[in-house]
């Protein structure tokens, strides 16, 4: 066994590789339970992609036979009922995991400096995640898939000048039809993953370059023991390993409850006009994007049309997703971690975190003169987070970081 | 770190357990996604028995029915085809159905039937899967004055006789596939199914 | 009957002016293969001339506990083997003329309409003589479809209060519906039938629904054996870390 490790070590960094990534990654030792988000990402993502596989074996990317296809896979195919239920728990649970990870880095300032790219990166996986569960949608070509396409598609065809013709190219078609459905399939399983793949793993390398951060927002890397490791970090392996395992099986607990239990989560996960086939003449009385995307379409909807366009809402919508690119350098405040914030800061990320969710709820009501004005304030309240950061981050008071971490 | 008082025993324990209920956990995950892959409900309904009126068969004829996405013959063999199986012994390959795989054990005959009249066969080459074709004449100027009725599988030259069996020298290794069926009544028969053991 | 009688004036659910219209809950039951299987028999008889389900194979009726034989025997009327799935004739274009609207396929209704809408559905047909077929259904107003099961239920009518709304216009409210004409069955009999045919839509929306469950709770065991393991392995690696 020996023998053959020291051949492959010869020929391949293996052993480099482990100890650099797991045996003699050191980590800091006060991780605490937000710090379960970014493994159980990759989990997901393993889940997804391998899911993913098998139900391309039995799919057909026509729209004649792709709704059949799905009932065939729900039906016909032995336990494809648990691979299409999986990728559809999956896809919620990924958002689910991936917004949790993110406001983990957003409360312990793991977007700042040096970690600015680390953050960028990230931010690009949440943005590429986002096509690829929207492409995802369209497959099972039931109503929502249909109309939930028809109108995103359509946002694109309210940008000045060249929309129009950016709509049509991205269909393939006047209306999303059987082109648009073979596009959207090549982009799903092969465009979007691959390149996902590729920032996931310019995300880790990046992540292991400059270490992880911690709840105190300390860099452990400051202060070294005589072994020249971080006085404040454990190797990854054994100690995050177990104790990622016991996230692991605490997720699959929840994930299965679901997946088994209520796979449709109320109308959530799979919602009950997916069971109709693609009307392209009949588009139901109320469509919502899945949950992952409530936010964004109601400040979407909360800004009204300017000059006889639709642009501002578009751009409005997004500014949003991509002013999280822009975070490391709003943020100027001395310290990391929300622990040795002030009141200012608090305040906003209170504002911040109720006005997501309360657009995410708004997203997916119908309209009414109340809702629209509710996702106005709320709407004002998410960017006033964001645009009013460089000016209460400066203002604010602040507590003395200590030299060592403070919780193991 | 690792300071005095570690229960390397109580470790090695625990590692293991977990580590075998990992196993498990990744082994039962494998079993579904293996399973997906098998002949999904459509390809077993599509797959099923196929039943066959053997009244339409005239005396000499060959009928092709389908059965799983392949050919499968039922020829009407006459007294005289019958009679010129048993010439055929000493230039066969296996005359005597000794190959397990290739027919039932019911199939095990002279004849490789059940009834002698009717030989039910997949008309599939044993050589490379072409699909050989039906020359019932007695010695055709291409086949030569030996033959006395067969297949011949257009692809390679394999030759067979009216009981499916192949000849010496054919490229083909066995003889052809007699399916699993069985009788429902005298003119009816299953293809797809095995008859009852008698 | 009375009781279900009683139960079906009380709720007059009804109100056209208000778009939710309140549903009976429909009596579902995945493992009552009894039922199930009334409830087969009803769906070949009365649903699957005019509506497919084409998703749906005859033999998937096996889980119900009934054999290919009883299959072929009993419910086979429009396919020649039990393999093939639950489609019909009809061409949607015809049905389009002759119904308004190509009645639906079944196999998943009770996924996109629920359960309790289809209980309702089918046991709120009442007589409109505005209407070509003579029939409108509360819970689905102007319907296309005609009440197939009229000879079982009998007619029902509707009986209309006025309202006034906040602007003091009057309307004409449906207010309840009354047993005009009694059908072959009594109205609870009726009422249980329709809850055996939903049974087996609801199944029909997901054979794999009993199985998904009881697999499910297999898997969660497991996972709570396998906290157990993880719990204490994470404490006793942890012991190091000070």
């Amino acid at each position: 066994m020996q023998k053959l490790l020291t051949w492959v070590d010869e020929r391949f960094p293996l052993t480099a590789t482990y100890k650099a990534h797991l045996a003699e990654y050191y980590a800091p030792k006060n991780f605490n339970f937000w710090y379960f988000f970014g493994s159980l990402a990759l989990l997901v993502l393993v889940l997804q992609i391998v899911t993913g596989i098998f139900l391309t074996i039995h799919y057909k990317p026509d729209a004649a036979m792709a709704f059949a296809s799905v009932e065939y896979i729900m039906r016909d195919v032995d336990w494809g009922w648990l691979m299409r239920y999986l990728h559809s728990t999956g896809a919620s649970a990924f958002f689910i995991v991936v917004y949790l990870h993110m406001f983990r880095g957003l409360i312990y300032g793991s977007h700042r400096q040096p970690r600015e790219l680390l953050w960028i990166f990230g931010v690009l996986i949440y943005l590429v995640l986002m096509g690829e569960a929207f492409f995802g949608y369209l497959l099972p070509w039931g109503q929502m898939s249909y109309w939930g396409a028809q109108v995103i598609v359509n946002l694109f065809a309210a940008v000045p000048f060249i929309g129009e013709d950016l709509s049509l190219w991205i269909r393939g078609d006047y209306v999303v039809s059987d082109a648009t459905l073979n596009r959207f399939f090549a982009f799903h399983v092969i465009a979007f993953p691959l390149v996902l793949l590729g920032l996931v793993a310019a995300h880790l390398v990046a992540l292991h370059e400059v270490g992880s951060n911690n709840p105190d927002g300390i860099e452990i890397k400051k202060l070294k023991g005589a072994d020249g490791h971080p006085l404040d970090g454990i190797p990854f392996h054994p100690y995050y390993t177990v104790k990622d395992v016991l996230g692991v099986v605490v997720f699959l607990i929840v994930f299965c409850a679901i997946l088994f239990f209520a796979p449709e989560m109320g109308g959530y996960f799979i919602e009950a006009n997916n069971f109709i086939p693609a009307d392209p003449y009949k588009t139901p009385e109320h469509i919502a994007p899945v949950w992952y995307f409530t936010p964004y379409y109601a400040i979407l909807r909360a800004v009204p049309p300017m000059f006889g366009s639709q642009f501002p809402g578009v751009a409005a919508m997004g500014i949003a997703v991509l002013i999280f690119f822009a975070l490391p350098w709003l943020d100027k405040s001395p310290v990391k971690s929300v622990r040795y914030r002030g009141p200012k800061f608090k305040i906003a990320l209170a504002v911040f975190v109720v006005s997501f969710i309360a657009l995410g709820i708004l997203g997916v009501l119908p309209v009414t003169p109340l809702y629209t004005w509710l996702s106005r304030l709320f709407s004002v309240g998410f960017f006033a987070f964001f645009f009013l950061m460089p000016w209460y981050t400066r203002n604010d008071t602040y507590k003395a970081v200590p030299e060592r971490v403070t919780d193991k | 770190m690792s300071e005095m008082s570690v229960d390397n025993s109580k470790r090695r324990f625990l590692v293991t357990m977990s580590t075998a209920l990992g196993g498990v956990a990744v082994l039962g995950s494998t079993v579904p996604f293996v399973a997906s892959m098998l002949p999904s409900a459509r390809a077993k309904a599509a797959g099923a028995p196929v039943e066959v009126d053997l009244s339409k068969v005239e005396p000499g004829m060959l009928l092709t029915a389908e059965w799983r996405g392949k050919p499968v013959w039922i020829v009407n063999r006459t007294k005289e085809m019958l009679d010129q199986l048993a010439k055929n012994d000493d230039k066969l390959t296996d005359a005597a159905s000794e190959n397990a795989g290739q027919q039932p054990e019911y199939c095990k005959n002279p004849t490789r039937s059940i009834k002698p009249q009717y030989l039910i066969a997949v008309g599939i080459c044993t050589h490379l899967g072409c699909s050989p074709t039906y020359r019932k004449e007695v010695a055709p100027a291409d086949l030569g004055p030996d033959w006395n009725g067969g297949f011949y599988c257009p692809c390679h030259g394999s030759r067979f006789d009216l009981a499916a069996r192949v000849f010496n020298g054919s490229p083909a290794p066995t003889n052809l596939v007699i399916p699993p069926h069985k009788y429902l009544s005298d003119a009816r028969v299953l293809i797809g199914e095995d008859q009852a053991a008698a | 009957m009375k009781k279900y009688l009683f139960l079906l004036l009380a709720f007059p659910c009804v109100a056209f002016a208000s778009a939710s219209v309140h549903l009976d809950k429909a009596p579902v039951n995945v493992n009552d293969k009894e039922s199930l299987q009334r409830g087969a028999a009803v769906f070949v008889n009365y649903c699957l001339n005019c509506h497919s389900a084409n998703y749906m194979r005859y033999n998937r009726m096996e889980d119900l506990g009934l054999s290919e034989q009883q299959i072929k025997d009993s419910l086979l009327y429009a396919a020649d083997k039990p393999g093939e799935l639950m489609t019909i004739s009809m061409r949607p274009k015809d049905a389009k003329e002759w119904f308004g609207a190509a009645p639906p396929d079944l196999t998943v209704i009770t996924r996109s309409r629920g359960a309790d809408w289809v209980y309702t559905y089918l046991r709120s047909f009442y007589r409109d003589a505005t209407r070509p077929t003579g029939w409108n259904n509360v819970v689905f107003d102007k319907v296309g479809m005609p009440h197939v099961m009229q000879e079982l239920q009998g007619h029902l009518g509707a009986v209309h209060r006025t309202e006034k709304d906040a602007e003091g216009k009057e309307h004409h409210v449906l207010d309840r519906l009354e047993l005009v004409k009694p059908g072959k069955i009594t109205q609870a009999e009726y009422d249980a039938l329709v809850g055996d045919l939903v049974n087996y839509l609801n199944w029909m929306g997901e054979p794999s629904q009993g199985q998904r469950k009881t697999i499910g709770l297999l898997v969660i065991l497991f996972l709570g054996l396998f906290y157990i393991a993880a719990f204490y392995l994470k404490r006793e690696f942890w012991k190091d870390v000070h």
